[in-house]
C-alpha cells in the first residue's frame, strides 16, 4: 500500500481558535487521518522545526497555515513550509485577510510595544522592551523581530487556497479537506467557500426589504432584537450583504449580527469599503447633519468594516504620523 | 542646477483623481476647457454616469495606485438625473471620510462638491484649492505590500 500523503498544520499570529476548528471536526479528524498522515502540528503534536527541514521539498501534500504574519519567525516558518508543500492553504480569517490581529495596523509597532511594556498600569515605565538579541556572560539569546506591519499570509508566501472564517465553519473545513484529499481542487487562488453573499443563505432573508431606508442605527445592547426579522432591517449593523456565505449564518442563528469574518465574495476587492458603501446606502438621511447624526451610533468605522480584513484591504494599514 | 536654487522639477505635483458626474460636473469641466479657463493640470478626470456610482472602492483604489487626493463632483441636491444618486454619494462620503481620517489620511485629500453644468469657474476654483492644500500636505506615502509570487522552485514543486 502506498504511503499516505503527509500534511502539516501551522500557526502564526493566531488565537488558537483555528486549530480548535480542526479538532472540532470531531470524528471527521479520524476520517482525515485515515486519508493523510499529519507530519507536523505544533498545537497538538510534539515536533521540531528540524522535522520540517528534514522533509524533501514538496514532501508535504499541503500545509494549512492559520494566523496573520507579524514577526520574523513566522515569516521564516512560512517560507520553509512553502518549500516543503505542494499546496499552501491559508486557514481562517487571520491568514486569509489579516483577521483581528490585523487591526494592529492602526498603530505603529513602537506604539504597540510601548502600550504593552511601558504605558500599561501594571508595567514599570522604564521596562525593557523585547529585543532581538541579548547577550549575557554565557548565552546569546534571540527573539523574533516584531515587524512594523501585520501581513496576510499571501503577502509573505504564495498561497494556493483560502479557507475563510474566524474560525472556519466545520462545513467549509470538511469540504476543503475532502477536495484536497480527493484531488478535486478548483483553480489556484480560490476561496473554498460558496461565492455568494451571506444574506443568500440567511434564514431571515425573506424579511430583508428590497430597498432599505433606515432612519437610525442601533447597537445590539440598545434594543430588543426581534429574533425572526432581518437584523439590518431592524437598524442593526449586520454585514451579511458584503460577506461570503459558508457559515450557515451562524451568528444570525444566535440572534447576533454578522461581523464579516468570512471575508468578501469574489466580486468584491475591499470588503470594508463595500460594507461601508452598502451601509451608507441603507440610510435614509439626505442632509449632512442628519447623516452624521445617524452615523453617530457607529463610532468605530475601521473596527466595524475591517474587523477581519485590514491587512488584506486596499490600504492595508493606517498611516501613522509621528507625534 | 546652481546651489540653493529650487529645481522646478522637484516641486511636488499632487495627483488628483476626479470622479465627475456625466450630467453636471463633467459638463462643467468641459465648459471650463472650452472657455479656456486656467487651472493646474493635476487632475485626472473620470466620467461616471452619477456621483452615486462612485463605489468607495474606487476611491481607495485611486489612493492605492498613487493618487494624493480624490475629488467627487455631482449634481446639486434636488438636481440628480437619477433623483437620489447624489444623496447616496453624500452618505458614503461622510462615512468614508470619517474612516479615512482614522486611518491617518487627512480629510483634505477627499472632497465632494456639488457643481452644476454651468459652474465651470467652480471646477477651476475647487481644483486650484485642492492642489494647493495637498501640495502643503505633501505626497500620500502608502507603503503597500504586494502579494507574494511563486518562486521558480516553488512552481516546480507545485506542477
Ligand atoms: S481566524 Fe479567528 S479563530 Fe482563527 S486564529 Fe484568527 S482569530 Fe483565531
Ligand atoms: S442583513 Fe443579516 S439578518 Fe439580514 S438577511 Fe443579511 S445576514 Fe440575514
Ligand atoms: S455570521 Fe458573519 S461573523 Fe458570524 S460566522 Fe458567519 S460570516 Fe462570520
Amino acid at each position: 500500500m502506498p504511503d499516505k500523503p503527509k500534511i502539516a498544520l501551522y500557526w502564526c499570529a493566531s488565537c488558537g481558535g483555528c486549530d480548535e476548528a480542526v479538532v472540532d471536526l470531531a470524528e471527521g479528524v479520524l476520517t482525515l487521518t485515515d486519508a493523510v498522515d499529519i507530519a507536523f502540528w505544533p498545537v497538538a503534536l510534539d515536533g521540531k522545526r528540524s522535522d520540517v527541514e528534514n522533509l524533501a521539498d514538496g514532501g508535504l501534500l499541503a500545509t494549512l497555515i492559520n494566523g496573520a504574519v507579524r514577526n520574523s519567525e513566522q515569516e521564516e516558518m512560512a517560507h520553509l513550509l512553502r518549500a516543503k508543500s505542494q499546496y499552501i492553504i491559508a486557514f481562517g480569517a487571520c491568514a486569509h485577510l489579516g483577521g483581528i490581529p490585523g487591526l494592529a495596523n492602526l498603530y505603529s509597532s513602537q506604539d504597540i510595544l510601548s502600550a504593552a511594556f511601558n504605558d500599561s498600569p501594571t508595567t514599570e515605565p522604564d521596562a525593557v522592551l523585547p529585543r532581538t538579541n541579548t547577550l549575557d556572560e554565557m548565552h546569546a539569546l534571540g527573539l523574533p523581530e516584531f515587524r512594523e506591519t501585520v501581513k496576510t499570509l499571501d503577502q509573505v508566501i504564495a498561497v494556493d487556497y483560502y479557507i475563510p472564517g474566524c474560525p472556519p465553519s466545520r462545513k467549509v473545513v470538511s469540504e476543503a479537506l475532502r477536495a484536497l484529499v480527493s484531488g478535486e481542487l478548483p483553480d489556484r487562488g480560490t476561496v473554498l467557500a460558496p461565492n455568494i453573499a451571506l444574506c443568500e443563505e440567511c434564514p431571515r432573508k425573506e424579511s430583508k426589504p428590497e430597498k432599505l431606508s433606515l432612519e437610525s442605527l442601533h447597537r445590539t445592547y440598545g434594543i430588543e432584537i426581534d429574533p425572526e426579522k432581518c437584523l439590518l432591517a431592524q437598524g442593526i449593523v449586520c454585514l451579511g450583504m458584503g460577506t461570503r456565505a459558508g457559515c450557515d449564518a451562524a451568528c444570525i442563528r444566535g440572534n447576533m449580527p454578522c461581523t464579516g469574518c468570512f471575508g468578501p465574495s469574489d466580486r468584491v476587492r475591499d470588503q470594508g469599503a463595500k460594507l461601508l458603501s452598502a451601509l451608507a446606502s441603507s440610510l435614509s438621511a439626505t442632509e449632512t447633519e442628519a447623516i452624521d447624526l445617524a452615523l453617530a451610533e457607529l463610532p468605530d468605522e475601521v473596527g466595524t468594516f475591517y474587523r477581519y480584513s485590514l491587512p488584506g484591504s486596499l490600504l492595508q494599514r493606517a498611516l501613522v504620523h509621528s507625534k | 542646477m546652481p546651489n540653493g536654487q529650487e529645481d522646478a522639477t522637484t516641486v511636488f505635483e499632487p495627483r488628483i483623481v476626479a470622479f465627475f458626474c456625466n450630467w453636471c460636473t463633467y459638463l462643467a469641466s468641459d465648459l471650463a476647457g472650452s472657455s479656456r479657463m486656467k487651472y493646474p493640470p493635476n487632475s485626472c478626470v473620470i466620467r461616471l454616469m452619477c456621483s452615486g456610482r462612485v463605489d468607495p472602492q474606487f476611491i481607495l483604489n485611486a489612493f492605492a495606485h498613487g493618487a494624493d487626493g480624490v475629488l467627487i463632483g455631482g449634481c446639486h441636491p434636488g438636481d440628480c438625473h437619477y433623483r437620489e444618486g447624489n444623496y447616496k454619494a453624500l452618505r458614503r462620503f461622510r462615512l468614508l471620510r470619517r474612516m479615512l481620517v482614522k486611518m491617518g489620511i487627512e480629510e483634505e485629500r477627499v472632497r465632494l462638491e456639488w457643481i452644476s453644468a454651468a459652474e465651470a469657474d467652480r471646477v477651476r476654483d475647487v481644483i486650484r484649492e485642492m492642489v494647493g492644500k495637498i501640495r502643503e500636505l505633501g505626497p500620500l506615502k502608502l507603503d503597500l505590500v504586494p502579494k507574494a509570487e511563486m518562486t521558480k522552485a516553488e512552481e516546480l514543486i507545485h506542477a
